[in-house]
């Protein structure tokens, strides 16, 4: 039962499914575009609803049996080509690889913050991004040495990136909410004197125990939560930066001042999507990330029979979901291949 | 020249923008200490729809809430004296804020800096 598989990205989605696709006793090469495995994981301090260590959660997904894995880095794979039921692999470096069926899961990238002029991410220094926060949080007083003093009030931008046809996404990014509450609670903790606020246009709290966080934070952190969308951010002299947005639910224009301002910036397919699904003749949905063939019934499967799809590559995922539909996706493979070896 | 006769009839419109950086959050933080529940409201708006003194005149709890936590004091008393403390808010409020209680904690903090 030999057949081989590639799996293209190693984030958390392509090794949970070689994990299970080895275990399952197919040959799986893992293909990577980085020198490690793993993707943005690795970036990240705690996790949301509850805090969880990432360190360990990437770790519990790396240290999986992968006894007949091989993994390539340094791969960034540019097309996937169907050839007489198998399908030719290619990276930008010239590598070439065959492969029986292929398993797409090159995840998401981070919104260019840069884009978005207005917040002056990139141009003033206390403009930061989610995901720089989070380093920041994994060194030890990583935020203090950033503003070079304790902060006094922090404000947190939702939907950066997001929910923005002006710079080209309609969609939300999903876990950005529930992320700026943690992040907030975290700060909070940092600093008690600070005060936190987050803007917002609607929180959404869509998984569970996502509510029950943002209780906390209001009840236990004093966070405060501000509907509205930031116009655009400015630097004083000081280097401090000064805020522009209605409160909506007031129905009037608010000026403050802030000593850090964070942009949670959302996910954005990842650059390879479009020579990727021209080049196997699969389709790229609406937002850009990979469409399945029918999303309701076969979230897992393209247009194109042995290529398939697990992870952010299809869309904006948590870290369970993703991990869920990986697994998911092992199986969809597994049933394609040994339907092809019964023929 | 009489400089009053040059009058065109303008006149500097007051700013409406919230200048949170001027802004005293002293009243809120008083109110939270003494009822720390008005952290958990979300502006839903329960209270107001259901509230008696809604129907018959602008008062929103919700509102009067929002204005405490943005350091909006000015008017506040005379919004507060609105309400008739019967307590139908309290029995809507999803987020359980002592709605009653934080109503009183206002008024009385209020009267207290004589605003
Ligand atoms: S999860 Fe929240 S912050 Fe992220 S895009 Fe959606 S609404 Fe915006
Ligand atoms: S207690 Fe006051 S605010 Fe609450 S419902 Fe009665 S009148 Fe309205
Ligand atoms: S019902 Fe409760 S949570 Fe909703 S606006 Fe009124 S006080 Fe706030």
């Amino acid at each position: 039962m030999n057949k081989q598989v590639a799996i293209i990205g190693a984030g958390i989605a392509g090794l949970e499914a070689a994990s299970i696709l080895d275990s399952m006793g197919f040959k799986v090469t893992l293909v990577e575009k980085a020198e490690h495995t793993g993707g943005h994981i690795q970036n990240w301090h705690q996790l949301f609803p509850d805090r969880r260590n990432a360190t360990e959660v990437a770790q519990g997904i790396i240290s999986k049996p992968l006894a007949n894995v091989s993994t390539e880095f340094n791969r960034e794979v540019t097309s996937i080509q169907p050839f007489a039921e198998k399908f030719i692999i290619s990276a930008k470096d010239g590598w070439v690889f065959n492969a029986d069926a292929v398993l797409i899961t090159t995840g998401f990238e981070l919104f260019d913050a840069k884009r978005k002029e207005e917040y002056g991410y990139g141009i003033y220094d206390h403009v930061i991004t989610s995901a720089e926060l989070e380093t920041l949080f994994k060194k030890e007083n990583g935020v203090t040495l950033r503003i070079g003093r304790t902060p006094s009030r922090i404000g947190l931008v939702h939907c950066v990136g997001s929910r923005d046809e002006k710079i080209g996404n309609i969609f939300c990014s999903k876990v950005c909410c529930v992320t700026a509450v943690k992040q907030a609670i975290e700060l909070k903790e940092l600093y008690p004197e600070c005060e936190i606020y987050c803007l917002y246009m609607d929180l959404r709290m869509s998984g569970r125990h996502y509510e029950e966080l943002y209780k906390q934070a209001q009840e236990e952190y004093s966070i405060q939560f501000i509907r509205g969308r930031l116009s655009e951010a400015a630097e004083d002299k000081s280097g401090k930066i000064i805020v522009k947005v209605e409160d909506t639910l007031l129905g009037r224009p608010l000026k403050m001042t802030m000593d850090m301002l964070v942009l949670m910036t959302g996910m954005v397919a990842s650059a390879q999507t479009a020579s990727i699904c021209s080049s196997a003749g699969i389709q790229k949905d609406s937002d850009g990330f990979f469409k399945a063939s029918d999303p309701h019934l076969y979230g897992n499967i393209t247009g194109i029979p042995g290529i398939f799809l697990a992870g952010t590559c299809s869309g904006p995922k948590t870290i369970s979901d993703t991990l869920s539909d990986a697994r998911s996706a092992a199986l969809a493979v597994q049933s394609y291949l040994s339907a092809e070896a019964n023929n | 020249m009489n400089e009053k006769k040059l009058a065109f009839g303008y006149t500097v419109s007051k700013d409406r923008q919230i200048d949170f950086d001027e802004a005293s959050l002293e009243l809120y933080n008083k109110v939270c200490a003494a009822e720390p529940s008005i952290r958990l409201c979300i502006s839903c708006g329960t209270c107001a729809a259901t509230c008696s003194a809604a129907k018959f005149s602008d008062f929103s709890l919700r509102k009067l809430i929002l204005q405490v936590r943005r350091g909006i004091t000015k008017g506040l008393q005379a919004e507060v004296s609105k309400c008739m403390l019967c307590g139908k808010c309290q029995l809507a409020c999803p987020r359980g804020v002592s709605t009653r209680a934080l109503i009183m904690q206002i008024n009385m903090n209020l009267q207290k800096t004589g605003k």
